[in-house]
């Protein structure tokens, strides 16, 4: 009864946070001239509208879903993996490098396209375990590190697409030369949507929830993650189990990057990651780190990133609304939960 | 100054620390408040001094209803404390942790503070350098340092919690003789204490609390007995020493063991440890014994000597190679070391215990966790967190996670903030493992319980180490001028004679 | 001639590390009291494009940075409410916090980029401007780079030299022993956390209305900017000398890169960009690593003398934060 009493109560709580944060962006939107009701009809629109909007979220729910994903095995083990983004990008970019290396050889297309997958995966770990040495060995803070290396990703991939990488003549920001048809993830007819992508997705997201909820592995994460200290003395390898969380989230990472290459552009370009690491760590933020929320969460998110792609020319609205109101959303539930616990224990 | 307690009431989440308390302190004297640990002493200390509010209740200063909201009120009115842990800032100066709080112009007088610091330094005999900082500085001159702040502030009531905890018993005499010379130019000074001998030898009058509540009070001539009886209720004689279950068999060895750090070093430890032998360690916080053990767990590097555990050389190894030889180290501070807040009794079980596979199966833990619950009678449930047990229990819990197979236990402060029934039954389940063959090694800063519990004592000076002596042999008075740094040719010349014999 | 153009550059880097110097300093007393602001980014961006909207409506600079200071106020008031009152994550608020107000500054700033704005004047101080060398470098600056070496010198003056400010010190050390001493150690927080945001709000029109006057949406370059600055906070070691020590230091190798941009043709000017980052990463490595254990292990190998002297060289660049950075108090 008391139980019961209590859970309404939480749902009272977390409507409140949706309201408020409903509240907040309409005024922004107001403030910036246009009426916000219209504006939430368009970023409807833009990601249900029609068939291929759909298929265009589905398209984006699929590396947002891998990033958090991995993002809640480094939060496990306390680690603020703000790195995550740069992890994509070096996933983005190992593949291509498996890609242009392979694609003139007489290996099978599927076997290359395996082997550029592995090799993103590599690179997104690999990356992440850089921003976890620089933690262990060199006391640079995750988030210095792995912000660091993000900006250093990002710049990579700049200097690639108009270095080593250029197109034939001059290198451009449209990215590098496009893959042949061959080296593409299978798309569903008449639409950029892999069904590959989505099932790797998937399985990544179930792996994770049964990774941390019911092996041992996924307690000791817990125990480093809380208490480092004490988890060395009840004998627990802690560095390495940090590095550890670091590689697997990088590796997760490396394949959303990977399959940003394979299944969607089919070459790199320079915004490849587009902010999905970083959305990620708000994903995980909202759901308070608990694997069941990833999927419909993440699917609202990316909703609202592709819906506000036409906004500039239906509304003159800046795209960067979607993420006016997923940050609003995710202040206005911490906000709301602070406050609740703190009506509670009074 | 007259202070008046007008029925004092204070809870903590469940734990109701001060229950109705109600009594006066007369102007001028040396009150002792006395009762074990828990007892709501501090608590209500800290109502008198501002630093926490009571639930209800008033108090009353020479027969006026007085304001304490915050401890700045209770300066203005004179009063003062020095906290159990001196609640000073460790990286910064003396002189500065004088300043820090003083009221007055925006750009404090350095040159005359220091002159007011060293005038009254002068003036009670202390020793404590304005320039020198306070992490580099002992407990008992970090008590000095609060004290002659309190001075400088004009306190007139100073309440002391605690005040002979981790002090030499050179330093406690000439605390004592400060807080007489206090009360003597007509302070009032309050001395909070579970130590029945220091109560007895300084105190004008005593009040005793019990669980909260007022349990008596008393004047001397002082009856110990009685004392003892209105502390915990009923008179409770510690048990017999337990014999020595000693054998042959080394378990550890240390050779010529040096280690440095950048406060202390400590050079040449000597020290073979037998199966079924208690050591206990004994000195002033930070006067080596810490390193030492850590030491001897791999927690600590080494900078020379040799570390033998069960005859295999493990110098320079780290802590879970130590682990895997049979050393295991409970350290003193539970939630930050030695348990997981967070995570559940359960779960702690299933971290220290055997894994089979890839997935916890968690039924087989849950009831390996119901045996050891009611096996260590530790009051809580497979799924209680460890951060919502009370600090026997964590102790408790702490004691239950033990290997099974273990050749070495290190302990620190192993029933800090324990009453004493909590203390008894620790002790109790470590002696059984001593019966099975482990030794124990642990620090300690109550050197009653050093004694009662162990087989060898070894005493720290400032990074000195005393060869082991025999707990049998030796005594407080002995132990705490060790402590103290007196006394020490005297234990050498004997441990020559020692060493001479054992050549021959 | 040639000696000149080097010394209105320089002069150049002490106007450009000035925003970078309010920032820092900013940041330095919120962590000063224990609060960890992490939404100076965001902050920055927000408030550039506040205050250069604002300046723009009203043809006003003062307008536009009394916006900034507000803006910034606010954000950090939000910051100090999560953590000091509601006792949330400061690192999961200042990152949703700096990732929502950049999102916000492109989204209202939209119909601004590529304005032409209003901004602020090198005022030379009559007489001083005059002397040789020095003149040029520190006395024809704007109004904002001479508060910056005003702002440097009084914060220095506040923290270590007068009453509030060593209780300042006392409550980002050790809050309890602060509260035993009469101060109001959540008060304090709120206070210092609020100024600091103003100050960091202060640094976004700073950029917009004088060291990259304008409003360019997502290309402004001012993205990174705050986590350089969160970096040299902690390389500052919590002192405003050595923050302003280590601004300088940032101005003057961005300068470089500029400078020798002709020269090392073949590198994409977004490659120098980023340059700043791995020097961040090295930077904090240098003040860290002496912490680190494999560090002692590996020292204990070493003869004494040779230990010594490498413990000594690290003890020297550590940079050790106030020992309640980021822990919440609560009276009982």
């Amino acid at each position: 009864m008391q139980h019961n009493e209590k859970r309404w109560q939480n749902l009272g709580f977390q409507l409140g946070a949706v309201v408020l944060a409903l509240l907040l962006t309409s005024l922004v939107i107001l403030a910036a001239g246009a009426p916000p009701l219209d504006a939430y009809k368009q970023l409807l629109k833009g990601a249900f509208g029609t068939k291929m909007n759909v298929a265009d979220t589905v398209v984006a729910w699929v590396p947002l879903l891998l990033a958090t994903s991995g993002l809640l095995v480094t939060f496990a083990a306390g680690l603020w993996n703000i790195g995550v983004e740069g992890q994509i990008i070096l996933g983005s970019i190992f593949t291509t490098g498996v890609l242009k290396l392979l694609q003139d050889s007489p290996l099978p297309p599927a076997f290359i396209i395996v082997l550029a997958v592995l090799g993103g995966m590599l690179g997104g770990g690999l990356w992440a375990v850089l921003a976890g040495v620089l933690k262990t060995f060199g006391g640079v803070n995750e988030i210095f590190g792995g912000l660091g290396l993000n900006f250093i990703a990002t710049s990579m991939t700049i200097w690639l697409i108009f270095g080593p990488w250029k197109r034939p003549g001059v290198g451009s920001m449209s990215g590098t030369e496009p893959f042949p048809e061959s080296l593409w993830l299978p798309t569903l007819p008449g639409l950029r949507l892999s069904i590959w992508a989505v099932m790797l997705g998937i399985i990544a997201l179930v792996v994770i929830y049964f990774l941390l909820q019911g092996t041992y592995f996924g307690l000791k994460l817990k125990a480093v993650g809380n208490n480092p200290r004490a988890a060395f003395l009840l004998g627990i390898p802690t560095w390495q189990y940090m590095l550890l969380s670091f590689f697997l989230c990088g590796l997760f990472a490396g394949l959303a990057g990977s399959l940003q290459v394979v299944a969607v552009y089919h070459r790199l370009i320079p915004s490849i990651s587009s902010g999905y690491g970083y959305l990620g760590l708000m994903v995980a933020m909202l759901i308070n780190y608990q694997a069941f929320w990833v999927a419909p969460v993440a699917f609202f998110f990316v909703a609202l990133n592709i819906g506000s792609i036409q906004l500039p020319i239906a509304l003159k609205l800046d795209s960067s609304l979607s993420g006016v109101i997923q940050g609003s959303l995710v202040l206005a539930v911490l906000v709301v939960e602070g406050i609740r616990h703190r009506l509670l224990r009074k | 100054m007259e202070i008046e307690f007008r029925n004092i009431n204070k809870t903590f989440g469940t734990v109701r620390a001060n229950i109705g308390i109600h009594f006066s302190i007369p102007a001028g004297t040396i009150q002792g408040i006395l009762g074990e640990n828990g007892a709501g002493k501090s608590t209500l200390m800290k109502i008198l001094s501002g630093y926490i509010l009571p639930d209800s209740g008033e108090i009353y200063l020479d027969g006026e209803l007085a304001k304490i909201e915050n401890p700045a009120d209770a300066i203005r009115y004179g009063i003062g404390m020095l906290h159990q842990d001196p609640l000073d800032f460790p990286p910064m100066k003396a002189l500065d942790n004088f300043m820090i709080g003083k009221p007055g112009s925006l750009f404090p007088a350095r040159r005359e503070a220091e002159r007011a610091f060293l005038e009254l330094r002068d003036q009670f005999g202390f020793t404590v350098d304005p320039n020198s900082y306070v992490d580099s500085m002992t407990v008992g001159e970090r008590q000095q340092l609060e004290i002659l702040r309190l001075l400088w502030l004009g306190v007139r009531v100073f309440i002391l919690d605690e005040p002979t905890t981790g002090i030499s018993a050179q330093q406690k005499e000439k605390l004592f003789l400060t807080l007489r010379r206090l009360a003597d130019n007509g302070n009032t000074v309050v001395f909070v204490s579970h130590k029945l001998e220091d109560v007895e030898a300084l105190c004008d009058r005593v009040v005793v609390l019990r669980r909260g509540e007022l349990a008596g009070q008393m004047t001397p001539p002082y009856d110990t007995d009685r004392l003892i009886e209105m502390m915990f209720g009923k008179v409770i004689k510690l048990d017999e020493r337990l014999p020595c279950s000693a054998t042959d068999q080394l378990v550890l060895r240390l050779q010529n063991v040096a280690i440095d750090d950048y406060r202390l070093q400590i050079r040449n430890v000597n020290l073979e440890v037998r199966c079924g032998e208690v050591i206990g360690l004994a000195g002033m916080e930070g006067s080596g014994q810490e390193l030492l053990l850590r030491a001897c767990a791999g927690l600590v590097r080494t900078v020379g000597g040799r570390v033998i555990v069960n005859g295999k050389d493990l110098t320079g190894k780290d802590t879970h190679s130590f682990m895997r030889h049979g050393v295991t180290f409970m350290p003193a501070s539970r939630l930050e070391e030695g348990l997981i807040p967070g995570l559940s009794i359960n779960e702690h079980f299933i971290l220290t215990g055997e894994q089979k596979g890839v997935f916890i199966k968690r039924d087989k833990a849950k009831s390996y966790s119901q045996n050891k619950i009611s096996e260590y009678s530790i009051r809580g449930f497979p799924e209680s967190r460890v951060e919502a047990l009370s600090g026997g229990n964590q102790q408790r819990t702490l004691l239950a996670l033990l290997k099974e197979e273990l050749s070495l236990i290190l302990l620190e402060h192993p029933t800090r903030g324990l009453d004493i029934e909590s203390t008894i039954y620790i002790w109790s389940k470590l002696k059984e493992r001593c019966a099975k063959g482990a030794a124990i090694l642990f620090i300690s800063p109550d050197l009653e319980e050093i004694l009662q519990y162990s087989d060898r004592v070894i005493v720290f000076f400032s990074g000195r180490v005393s060869p082991p002596l025999d707990a049998t042999l030796t005594n407080v008075d002995q132990l705490g001028q060790l402590i103290g740094g007196k006394g020490w040719e005297e234990i050498f010349e004997k441990e020559q004679v020692g060493v001479s014999n054992a050549a021959q | 001639m040639e000696n000149e153009v080097i010394l209105i550059g320089l002069a150049g880097v002490l106007a450009s590390a000035a925003p970078v110097i309010f920032a820092t300093i900013g940041e330095t007393f919120a962590e000063r009291s224990g609060v960890v602001n992490l939404s100076v980014n965001g902050t920055m961006l927000l408030t550039a494009m506040a205050g250069f909207v604002a300046a723009v409506l009203t043809k006003s600079v003062v307008v536009g940075f009394l916006v900034g200071l507000i803006v910034g106020a606010l954000v950090a008031l939000l910051v100090a409410f999560s953590s000091i009152t509601l006792k949330l994550s400061q690192v999961a608020v200042g990152y949703v916090l700096t990732m929502t107000c950049r999102d916000l500054a492109y989204f209202l700033g939209n119909p601004y980029v590529g304005i032409e704005g209003v901004r602020i004047n090198v005022v030379p101080i009559p007489v001083l401007s005059d002397i040789p060398i020095l003149g040029t470098l520190l006395f024809k600056q704007d109004v904002m780079t001479y508060l910056s070496f005003i702002l440097i010198v009084v914060a220095y003056v506040w923290i270590f030299k007068t009453r509030p400010g060593m209780m300042l010190q006392g409550v980002g050390e050790r809050p309890a022993a602060a509260h035993n001493r009469g101060a109001n150690v959540n008060r304090l927080r709120y206070i210092y956390t609020v100024l600091g945001g103003a100050l960091v709000g202060i640094s976004g029109p700073m950029y917009s209305l004088s060291v990259k006057a304008g409003w360019q949406g997502t290309i402004s370059g001012l993205d990174g900017i705050g986590w350089i600055v969160l970096a040299i906070t902690i390389f500052g070691a919590w002192n405003p000398l050595r923050a302003a020590f280590g601004a300088y230091l940032f101005a003057l190798l961005q300068w470089l890169g500029l400078v020798l941009q002709p020269v090392l043709t073949g590198i994409p000017s977004q490659v120098l960009q980023a340059a700043p980052f791995p020097l961040m990463i090295l930077t904090l490595l240098f003040v860290n690593i002496g912490d680190a254990e494999w560090v002692d292990r590996v020292l204990a190998q070493l003869p004494e003398g040779t230990r010594r002297a490498i413990v000594r060289i690290f003890r020297a660049l550590r940079s050790q934060p106030p020992a309640a950075l980021g822990t919440p108090f609560e009276r009982q």
